[in-house]
């Protein structure tokens, strides 16, 4: 018999499994240009504390409002401060922020979504609709209350985001979930006396795992913007730590003398918005799941 | 010529792969519809009958494109044709039936405006003419009183009923051409015999053509006038069909031909080797010669052409085509099955019922099951150790669910089912140790389905290895590597996924994992009715050259006779998860039998021209069996009167040792069947 060649195809590591998507995903214009937005953001993230060329919060009057010049390549901002130095140094926080806090919706978001898919029934019906419930409240409303009571803290805005988020990320891996759990193999894994942690851990989750990778991706880039938008709202990161939102929101009323302290974060935000889109985009194609049937929630 | 109706010229499609390859699915093809003709076009999954059939109506598939030739209709290629234009021919001209197309009605509205919406789109009918359209159309598929089937919606019918609602659709436009994609995949076999015969009777009464495409030979053999045969995008034979039944003259219709089992030959007939390539595989050479008999030396460099055959009428893709023409006919041959079934009871069912009703809150308190009607009812049988017991029914006959009961997957409502005369098995999976799991396993029918995508072979066949036995390493490896073989897989198989495997080998993965438990009893649901008619044969083989190295005991569920004759020696016959008729099944397949067995004896569509199916009963689909009586009540076309809607029948015995249950005396029973 002949082995035909086009099938043929060895196991890979998870390594190898990795760099074949990422190489698909920048096959594609969109996908090229989203990674290599996200990727220089988050090289950026990491080395903005060594190349920052001024101090974030030196404030000097006799500097305020300058506009770009060979010292301060972005100008200052109202208070003197050097923008290029906070625009770098905003997209740390920005993207630490929603990174984490991604990471915590995907992680309860998969997981009940899993459970309610698994269990389905009554506890299903009752614990979406509990999901909800809660998530019908407008979302900033209560972030507002949640970031008035607690305060504007990193360790409270991640929880308080990842919880917000992770609502879609639910929804995903439950219908995914629905899916798979009424094929034959896990009906044979039952029979054959798996255990359930077992069933969940070697027969669900890897066949779950990229549609709720993906949509987890795409929350991210919703996260940032809610993100923004609460530091925008005086909710967010407390000043004068460098972030996005809030330099917006400073320099919003100058826009029309001193355009350049507000052009910089509007770049950076929505580039990496954009970034983060591709790229999750190209992600899903790469791993072969149709997001087009699926509208944002 | 004014009698050619469809003229195929040189038509290849085919499509870019990443590499930018062009890959054909089909290559060069060539023939002619005839007026009244219908041509069968026959061919395992990927072989392009269904490209071919959809370019007879101008359309190529998403992702497809035309590499060159056309498809004439009216002396005007319609692959070149406008949309506009197309139009005007599809619905009027040229029908299409295409596979589950009574599934695809409309759920929300009535058949009648369905059927009207076709008229007005297909027709040029005012509203008085088509109401009387409608009924005429109705009549014309046989429907029982159109006026009221109009008013009906989709899903008040059964299966078949949607489908010759599919075809009064197509009919609406009083089409030229009638393109049909397996018509009858999917459907029942009794209600799949009523749709063929109906399709006969249309062909004769309108003389539509018709271009008929199945993977079926039998249904193939039931309708066309002239078979086309294909493989791998190509045409390897066409003739008149009673030529290509009886003497087929190209080395893979010969082999399929003798691969197919049929009611009458009990034993597993020869297998046909390996399977079809995948599109842009073939490296030049014959596309057939890796499984072919009759190959030589110049079938590995060269490719054989199609060869029109004069004196035959037929024209073949072959080298060797001679050495077929002497052999007068396919003489098929079966290898007896020996089974070693001790009399031993492994397995033992007794008054066992199974019920899919949802229990109410007291119910589940007391954690009992009440249902007077449930799904499965009072099934006795008594399996012995290293037989082969066949569940033959229609579907929804309860088969698979009386398998998930054994499996442990299912409560049973009442009843005991016992292993080895002492281990009580009545218990879900929950209450069962881990030992009476591994003794039983099953089989699925589709293999794309139980076994898991992300998995490679290894992984799948590991999983009751480590689960029963705890191994580990290196003995793990040599286990699978061992299961592989046992399979007739190459160990290079093992970092394989799903996905990279043919459906045949997909199944032998499949049946590898079971055996690796080393289990007492294997359930296999329907195992073979997914896979392609060649690579039937061939696993059926596989099971039954197991069975005999490890002495398993198999239940083997199947609505397929012919495969069951093959491969079993006992036979239950189901309907409404009760049972008719039980015995050895050289003697359920002889008369005399339960009227249920009868009827579906007579549906079998065998690959002949000479045995035509007996329609004996309706094709009525029963929801729910009824509350009293005999379970056939409602469909047995011998039905006694009061006794049959109000006793259960008695078990009968024949001479031969089978139980029938039927309120007709033996005797009598025998009088109208032979
Ligand atoms: N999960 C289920 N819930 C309710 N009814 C079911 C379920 N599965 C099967 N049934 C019903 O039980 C009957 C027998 O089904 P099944 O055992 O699958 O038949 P077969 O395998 O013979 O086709 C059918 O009427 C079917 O509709
Ligand atoms: S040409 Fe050769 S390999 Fe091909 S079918 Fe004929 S005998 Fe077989
Ligand atoms: S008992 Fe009556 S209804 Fe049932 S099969 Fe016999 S004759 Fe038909
Ligand atoms: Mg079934």
């Amino acid at each position: 018999m002949k082995v035909d060649n086009i099938y043929k195809e060895e196991k890979k590591s998870a390594f190898a499994k990795l760099s074949e998507i990422i190489i698909t995903m920048a096959s594609r214009p969109s996908g090229l240009i989203g990674l290599s937005i996200l990727v220089f953001h988050i090289i950026l993230a990491f080395i903005s504390p060594y190349i920052a060329p001024h101090d974030f919060k030196a404030i000097d009057p006799t500097l305020m409002l300058q506009a770009p010049s060979a010292e301060y390549w972005f100008g200052t901002d109202d208070l003197g401060r050097d923008v290029f130095t906070r625009t770098i140094l905003g997209g740390r926080t920005a993207l630490t922020i929603t990174f984490f806090g991604s990471l915590i919706a995907l992680l309860w978001g998969g997981l009940l979504g899993i459970f309610c898919g698994l269990v389905g029934g009554k506890i299903d019906d009752v614990v979406m609709r509990i999901v909800d419930a809660f998530l019908s409240i407008p979302w900033i409303l209560a972030m507002l209350l949640i970031v008035s009571l607690l305060g504007t803290s990193t360790e409270v805005l991640i929880p308080a985001l990842g919880f917000f988020y992770g609502k879609g990320i639910v929804r995903v891996a439950r219908a995914a979930t629905h899916d798979v759990i009424a094929k034959d193999f896990i009906v044979s894994a039952r029979a054959r006396g798996h255990s359930n942690f077992s069933i969940i851990w070697n027969e669900i989750i890897p066949n779950v795992r990229d549609a709720i990778l993906v949509e987890g991706a795409m929350r991210w880039s919703w996260m940032l913007l809610g993100f923004s938008s609460l530091s925008f709202l005086g909710f967010g990161v407390s000043p004068p730590t460098p972030d996005w939102g809030l330099m917006i929101s400073n320099a919003r009323g100058l826009m029309s003398f001193a355009y350049w302290a507000v052009i910089a974060p509007i770049v950076g935000l929505s580039s990496l918005i954009i970034g983060i889109n591709l790229t999750a985009d190209a992600f899903a194609k790469a791993l072969g799941i149709d997001r087009s049937t699926k509208a944002p929630v | 010529m004014t009698d050619t109706i469809q003229k195929v010229k040189n038509l290849s499609i085919g499509f870019r792969s990443k590499k930018g390859e062009e890959i054909l699915i089909l290559k060069n093809i060539s023939t002619n519809i005839k007026k009244g003709e219908t041509v069968g076009i026959v061919g395992e999954s990927g072989s392009g009958k269904s490209t071919l059939a959809l370019a007879m109506m101008g359309y190529v598939k998403h992702g497809l494109y035309t590499i060159g030739g056309e498809c004439q209709f009216n002396s005007s290629n319609l692959l070149k044709m406008k949309s506009k234009d197309l139009e005007k021919i599809r619905g009027r001209k040229i029908a299409m039936i295409p596979q589950n197309a009574g599934q695809a009605l409309t759920p929300n509205l009535k058949i009648g405006y369905q059927i009207d919406e076709a008229l007005q789109l297909h027709s040029d009918l005012n509203e008085k003419e088509r109401e009387k359209k409608i009924s005429e159309l109705l009549n014309k598929v046989r429907l029982p009183s159109p006026e009221t089937i109009a008013l009906r919606y989709p899903h008040e019918l059964s299966g078949g009923q949607q489908q010759r609602v599919a075809v009064a659709m197509a009919l609406a436009g009083t089409p030229d051409l009638l393109l049909l994609d397996e018509p009858t995949t999917g459907l029942d076999v009794t209600t799949q015999a009523h749709v063929l015969e109906l399709l006969n009777f249309i062909a004769k009464d309108t003389g539509t053509s018709m271009v008929y495409v199945s993977h079926d030979l039998g249904a193939i053999a039931q309708v066309s006038d002239r078979i086309i045969v294909m493989y791998s995008g190509e045409i390897v034979l066409e003739g008149p069909s009673r030529d290509i039944l009886k003497r087929p003259i190209h080395p893979y219709t010969h082999g399929l031909l003798k691969s197919i089992p049929k009611l009458s030959l009990a034993g597993l007939p020869d297998s046909m080797p390996g399977s079809q390539p995948q599109p842009g595989t073939i490296q030049g050479g014959c596309s057939f010669f890796d499984r072919c008999n009759f190959s030589d030396e110049n079938c590995k460099h060269n490719s054989p052409q199609l060869e029109f055959l004069e004196d035959l009428n037929t024209s073949v893709r072959c080298f060797n085509y001679e050495k077929l023409v002497k052999e007068s006919q396919v003489s098929q041959t079966v290898n007896k099955i020996k089974n070693k079934s001790q009399d031993k009871e492994i397995l033992n069912l007794s008054e066992v019922s199974i019920s899919y009703a949802k229990q109410k809150l007291l119910d589940q308190v007391f954690n009992r099951i009440s249902d007077n009607n449930p799904t499965v009812k009072d099934i006795n049988i008594n399996i012995k150790k290293g037989e082969t017991i066949a569940l033959v029914g229609e579907s929804g006959s309860g088969k698979s669910t009386i398998l998930k009961s054994i499996a442990g997957l299912l409560r049973t409502k009442d009843g005991l089912i016992r292993f080895d005369e002492n281990r009580n098995l009545s218990s879900d999976l929950k209450e069962r140790d881990p030992n009476d799991l591994r003794i039983i396993q099953l089989i699925f029918q589709n293999p794309d389905e139980s076994l898991n995508p992300n998995h490679t072979v290894e992984e799948i066949i590991a999983q009751p290895l480590k689960l029963y036995f705890g191994l580990k390493g290196e003995e793990l490896k040599k286990n699978i590597i061992d299961l592989l073989q046992k399979v007739r897989l190459g160990e290079f198989y093992t970092s394989r996924y799903p996905r990279q495997l043919s459906g045949g080998e997909k199944q032998r993965v499949a049946v590898a994992r079971a055996f690796a438990a080393k289990p007492d009893i294997i359930l296999c649901d329907e195992v073979t009715s997914a896979l392609d008619v060649s690579v039937q044969a061939a696993v059926l083989n596989l099971l039954q050259q197991l069975k005999e190295d490890f002495g398993t005991t198999y239940i083997f569920v199947s609505h397929d006779l012919a495969v069951v004759r093959a491969i079993s020696d006992r036979v239950a016959v189901l309907y409404q998860g009760r049972l008719c008729e039980v015995g050895p099944s050289n003697d359920v397949y002889k008369f005399p039998s339960h009227p249920y067995t009868e009827v579906l004896l007579g549906a079998v569509l065998e690959p002949d021209p000479d045995i035509k199916p007996k329609l004996v009963a309706e094709d009525i689909v029963e929801e729910r069996p009824p509350e009293k009586g005999c379970s056939f009540q409602g469909r047995c076309s011998r039905i006694v009167g009061d006794i049959c809607k109000k006793e259960i029948p008695p078990w009968q015995l024949t001479d031969s040792g089978n139980a029938i249950r039927c309120h007709i005396p033996i005797k009598e029973l025998q009088k109208e069947q032979f």
